[in-house]
């Protein structure tokens, strides 16, 4: 059995946005915090840290979840994708490039988290239609954009525009 | 809105799971999912010595029909059961409400049997467990029981759980020829806690009503038809709901007076 103590550092070993990645944890240590204060991955925004936001939104073994409802101990031997996993060496990927272009972000505080849900949704029902994608969008909280625009940019990328 | 120190342990099965949960008592607890633990020990209302991690035991990750009920284990996620292709021949209920539990982001990790654990006075998956009458499976390292609904719910947030005791599975049963089945449910916005959640089931001969959000637990009553309008009063004021800063207990009982006539009427109208 793997046994964490409390107030100690364990290593943690993971693949991180496809490279294999290692940090040192406390038991208590959320991913969240993992990531940006451990790592250096300040892609990721932490938001409410109680899991209603979805600022902290990242992909874990492919599934978009809170890590601030994670600890980085759950991560140990797992595949984590952030918003940086996303831009290509050409620039913004699709739906980067659909949200810029309808203007579904302003302050963008938001916007990893809602990237990091969509890209599930493209990757496993690429069929998703408007009530759909409301409401996994339903999971974050954004306070500029009334979500008018990134209901658009989602559109237009799963071709429903 | 960071958890206090804790030990973490991943058991690698069942026995050690709970020969751990019996050595720590009520000083560790059973993290599954964490999509409410978590978010409780980020916020410091809870504050275990030990967390004992459960969500990899692939013995606890099955769902299988079971002498006449879904037995869904206590690693099983909400969104698991809810793509489980059977769900909705066998029971369109909790097809229908778990769309209703938290977000799809935190559905990929919260579990169904977590859900019933934290017992959340206006959460669904407790609500869908009392009206269909299911059971939950209780195991410590030297008893297993099972225990009904209306048993393990013992008030708000609190359940009959021994502090030596996890939940292994749930019993959900499965539906019969002849029944139907609505879920209804008004928040603030999409997946916000529910300020009243209905779910009615019945069949030619009644339906059965029940109501989450009001009362500290699941209220349950028995309707014949038609839909009687001072049943449904009589049944919003029974579940002594209060004020509190998401609805007065007057929008309550109105809610639970409307909902509920709604979702015995979408039961009536499916079976005839």
């Amino acid at each position: 059995m793997r046994y964490l103590k409390a107030g100690t550092r364990h290593t943690v070993r993971f693949v991180l946005n496809g490279r294999e990645a290692e940090g040192e944890a406390e038991p208590r240590l959320l991913l969240s915090d993992f990531l940006r204060h451990q790592l250096g991955a300040f892609g990721t925004h932490v938001g409410c840290e109680h899991g209603s936001c979805g600022a902290c939104t990242v992909r874990v073994d492919g599934k978009a979840v809170r890590s601030c409802l994670m600890y980085a101990a759950q991560v140990e031997g797992r595949e984590v994708s952030t918003v940086e996993s996303l831009a290509t060496s050409d620039g913004l990927n699709e739906l980067q490039a659909a949200l810029q272009k309808h203007h579904g972000l302003q302050c963008g505080y938001c916007t990893p988290g809602i990237l990091m849900s969509l890209s599930q949704l493209r990757e496993e029902e690429p069929d998703a239609d408007e009530a759909r994608i409301r409401d996994v969008l339903s999971g974050h909280i954004c306070r500029c954009t009334g979500y008018h625009g990134i209901v658009q940019a989602a559109l237009e990328v799963f071709g429903k525009d | 809105m960071k958890p206090a120190a804790f030990d973490y342990a991943c058991p690698d099965n069942l026995d050690e799971a709970l020969a751990l949960l019996a050595e720590k008592g009520e000083a560790a607890r059973i993290c599954a999912g964490g999509q409410s633990l978590g978010a409780m020990m980020n916020m410091r209302l809870a504050n275990p010595a030990a967390l004992i991690d459960i969500a990899g035991l692939a013995e606890l990750k099955t769902i299988a029909v079971v002498d006449g009920a879904i037995e869904v284990g206590a690693a099983v996620t909400q969104a698991e059961l809810l793509s489980w292709p059977e769900l909705v021949d066998r029971q369109p209920l909790l097809a229908q409400a778990l769309p209703w539990v938290g977000h799809y982001q935190t559905r990929q990790r919260g579990t169904v049997c977590g859900s019933l654990a934290h017992s959340d006075p206006s959460s669904e998956l407790p609500l869908a467990l009392a009206l269909l009458r299911g059971e939950v499976i209780l195991q410590s390292r030297k008893s297993r029981r099972v225990v009904g609904a209306a048993d393990f719910q013992t008030g708000m947030m609190a359940t009959a759980l021994a502090a030596d005791e996890m939940i292994v599975g749930a019993r959900f049963p499965i539906t019969k020829a002849g029944e139907a089945s609505a879920f209804l449910e008004v928040a603030q916005r999409h997946g916000d806690f529910a300020i009243v959640a209905v779910a009615a089931i019945g069949d030619q001969q009644g339906a059965r009503l029940g109501v989450g959000g009001v009362a500290d637990t699941p209220g349950v009553i028995e309707l014949g038809w038609p839909v009687n309008d001072t049943a449904l009063n009589d049944f919003a004021w029974s579940l002594g709901g209060a004020d509190d800063q998401h609805a007065t207990a007057r929008y309550r009982r109105e809610l639970v007076r409307r909902l509920g006539r709604r979702a015995l009427e979408e039961v009536h109208d499916a079976l005839s």
